[in-house]
C-alpha cells in the first residue's frame, strides 16, 4: 500500500539521462523550474512542454511512473485551478449566482496549472533518474563553495543521503507493524478523525522506537569504521564532467535563452476567444 | 477449520521493471490441529505466502479457501478470519507499544470487543501460557529482555483464541536456550488447545523435531510437502537448493555406509539414540 508513492523514487534504466553528472542535473533542473515562471505566453509554454518531452524521452523512465507522482498533488491543482479561476479581476466571461469566471481568470488558472504540473514532472525527471547517493554528492559538490564561509556542507550532505536512505526503509516498517497490528485486530480503516488518529499510536510507537534503534545502530556501525565527519575524507567515484554532460548545460542554456528572448519580443496572444 | 490454498500466485511490482514473482501455483491445505512446518532459504516466498493466509495481501491470482469459503468473496468478514488465522510475525516484539506487558496483549482481545474483565483473563492465561513469569505483568514491555518480549508478543496473538496460530521464524536471532523453550511451550500449546499450527522456520534442527508435515519452497514455488521423514529422504535435492536435512539424519546415514545396519530416515535425536541402541543391541543408555 505504500510501496506506491513515487515522488522522489529512482527508477533504473539505460537512458541518457542517468548517465548524466548530478550535478548537470541538479542545475538544470532548478534552470529549468526557474525558466517555468519567466514567461507568460503560449509560445514559451509550447518550448517548455517541448523541452519536458524530449527530456523524458530521453531518460526512457515510463510516462506512467511520472503520471502516478501527479496523484500526489491533485489536491493543491484543484485548489489553485479554482482559486484562480474565480478569484481573478477582469473581463467576465461567464456569470452564474455569485461567481464571475473572467477571461484574465481563465488564462491564470490555466497557466498556473501547466505551471505546478512541470514543476513535479520536471523535480521527478530529475529524482526517478538519479540515485539518491548520486544526488547528495552532486549537492555536496555543488555547495562545496559555500564550507569556505563555515557552513557544514558535507555533513548536510551526509544527513541528507542518511534521510533519503532511510525513507524506504521506515516505509516497509511502517507496512510491517500495520500488518501485525491490523493481525491482532486493530481497526484502521474505520471510524471518525479522532478514532482514526487514537487507531495510529500502536503503530506510531514501534515506529519511532525502531527508528530510534536503527539510528543508534547506525552512529554505531559508522564510528566502528572511524567515520569523523568530511576532513581529508575521499570518494570511491569522484565526480568528473563528461561530454554529454557539456552538451546538457548548453542545451539547457540553449532553451533558457531561448525563453527569455521569446518571453520579452514576441507580444501576441494566440487567444481563441 | 481448514485453510485450503488453491493455485495461488503473488507478483511484485506488477509492470514496473521491479516485478518479481514471489509465488507461483501454491496449492496445499493446512487441516485442523495440524503442527505444520513452511522450510524455504531466504526469500523463497516463505513469508508473503503466511501474510495471504489472514487476508493481509491479496494474491495477482489464486484463491483461499477457510472453512470451505473463499477469504476474497464479498461478504466474507476478514475480522473474523483475523481473529481465527493468528500471525505471528518476525521479531514480533517490535509490534509492542503499550505502556505495560499485561496492557499490550490486552490489544488483541480488547479489539475482539470483549470486556476490560474478560480482556485481562485473556491476557494471563495467555502469558502464562507462554511462559512470561508473573512478575513482568506490570512492568513496561520496553524493559525486558529481547526472550521475554517475544513471549509478550507471542501471549498478544495466543490471547485472540485464535484456531489457527501461524509464527514466521519465531526463534530468529534467540539463543539455543531460549529457543528449545519457546518451541517446547508451543508444542504444548499445540498438545493443550488442539489449535493448528504452523512454523515457519529455516531451521531444519527445529522443524524435524517439532512438526507433523512439511512443506518446502523454493523460490516461490512449492517443492515438495510430506511428513518430514518423506521431506528429508530427498535431502540430496534439498542441498540443491541451498536447505539440507538435519544433521543427525547425515549421521545415520554415515553409519549405514560404515555397515551399521541403521534406518537412514530418522530425523530427530531422540529416535536416533532409540535406533542405534536397537541395532547395538543394549538397553537404552538413558
Amino acid at each position: 500500500m505504500l510501496r506506491d508513492i513515487t515522488l522522489g523514487q529512482y527508477y533504473p534504466a539505460a537512458g541518457l539521462l542517468h548517465r548524466l553528472d548530478p550535478r548537470v542535473k541538479i542545475v538544470c533542473t532548478l534552470i529549468y523550474l526557474v525558466s517555468l515562471f519567466l514567461f507568460n505566453n503560449i509560445i514559451c509554454y509550447a518550448a517548455a512542454t517541448a523541452f519536458l518531452i524530449a527530456v523524458i524521452l530521453l531518460s526512457r523512465v515510463p510516462i506512467h511512473f511520472m503520471v502516478k507522482g501527479m496523484k500526489a498533488i491533485v489536491v493543491l491543482l484543484l485548489i489553485t485551478v479554482v482559486f484562480n479561476l474565480f478569484l481573478t479581476q477582469g473581463t467576465p466571461l461567464v456569470h452564474f449566482w455569485k461567481l464571475t469566471i473572467t477571461e484574465q481568470g481563465l488564462r491564470t488558472a490555466a497557466f498556473m496549472a501547466i505551471r505546478l504540473m512541470y514543476l513535479i514532472i520536471g523535480a521527478s525527471v530529475m529524482t526517478l533518474t538519479t540515485t539518491p547517493n548520486a544526488l547528495t554528492d552532486g549537492l555536496e559538490e555543488l555547495l562545496k563553495p559555500l564550507s569556505k564561509i563555515k557552513v557544514p556542507v558535507h555533513e548536510i550532505a551526509m544527513m541528507m543521503s542518511i534521510a533519503l536512505r532511510f525513507i524506504p526503509i521506515l516505509m516497509e516498517e511502517t507496512d510491517k507493524i500495520m500488518k501485525a497490528q491490523m493481525a491482532r485486530g486493530a481497526d484502521l480503516e474505520s471510524g471518525n478523525i479522532f478514532q482514526r488518529a487514537r487507531a495510529m499510536v500502536p503503530i506510531l510507537v514501534p515506529l519511532f522506537i525502531s527508528a530510534f534503534r536503527r539510528a543508534n545502530d547506525l552512529a554505531m556501525a559508522m564510528e566502528a569504521r572511524c567515520y569523523h565527519g568530511g576532513d581529508g575524507r575521499t570518494k570511491m567515484k569522484p565526480l568528473s564532467y563528461r561530454c554529454a554532460d557539456y552538451t546538457a548545460y548548453a542545451v539547457t542554456a540553449a532553451y533558457l535563452a531561448a525563453v527569455i528572448t521569446i518571453g520579452n519580443t514576441v507580444h501576441f496572444h494566440l487567444w481563441i476567444f | 477449520m481448514p485453510i485450503e490454498i488453491r493455485n495461488l500466485n503473488y507478483t511484485y511490482g506488477a509492470g514496473t521493471c521491479f516485478e518479481a514473482h514471489a509465488l507461483q501455483n501454491i496449492s496445499f491445505t493446512i487441516p485442523d490441529g495440524q503442527f505444520l512446518g513452511i522450510i524455504g532459504h531466504t526469500g523463497s516466498g516463505k513469508s508473503t505466502l503466511i501474510q495471504h493466509l489472514n487476508g493481509l495481501v491479496k494474491p495477482s491470482s489464486g484463491d483461499i479457501l477457510y472453512n470451505g469459503v473463499s477469504i476474497y468473496s464479498e461478504n466474507f468478514s476478514m475480522r473474523e478470519l483475523r481473529q481465527n488465522v493468528g500471525l505471528v510475525f518476525q521479531y514480533p516484539e517490535h509490534q509492542l507499544f503499550e505502556e505495560s506487558v499485561l496492557k499490550d496483549v490486552c490489544f488483541g482481545p480488547k479489539n475482539q470487543g470483549l470486556s476490560p474483565a474478560e480482556c485481562e483473563e485473556r491476557a494471563r492465561e495467555a502469558l502464562l501460557l507462554s511462559g512470561v513469569p508473573q512478575e513482568f505483568y506490570d512492568s513496561s514491555p520496553f524493559e525486558l529482555s529481547g526472550g521475554q518480549k517475544r513471549r509478550v508478543a507471542i501471549a498478544g496473538v495466543i490471547a485472540m483464541h485464535p484456531k489457527v496460530l501461524i509464527l514466521d521464524e519465531p526463534t530468529a536471532g534467540l539463543d539455543p536456550s531460549g529457543r528449545d523453550e519457546i518451541l517446547g511451550q508451543i508444542r504444548d500449546l499445540h498438545q493443550k488447545t488442539g489449535m493448528a499450527v504452523v512454523l515457519v522456520s529455516h531451521s531444519m534442527e527445529d522443524v524435524a523435531e517439532y512438526v507433523e508435515r512439511i512443506v518446502v519452497l523454493s523460490d516461490g514455488v512449492l517443492f515438495c510437502e510430506g511428513t518430514p521423514r518423506e521431506v528429508f529422504r530427498r535431502y540430496r535435492e534439498l542441498e540443491n537448493l541451498g536447505l539440507a536435512a538435519p544433521q543427525v539424519t547425515y549421521i545415520m546415514h554415515a553409519l549405514r555406509d560404515r555397515g551399521l545396519p541403521v534406518d537412514p530416515d530418522i530425523t530427530t535425536m531422540e529416535e536416533a539414540t532409540d535406533e542405534i541402541c536397537r541395532v547395538m543391541g543394549v538397553e537404552d543408555a538413558s
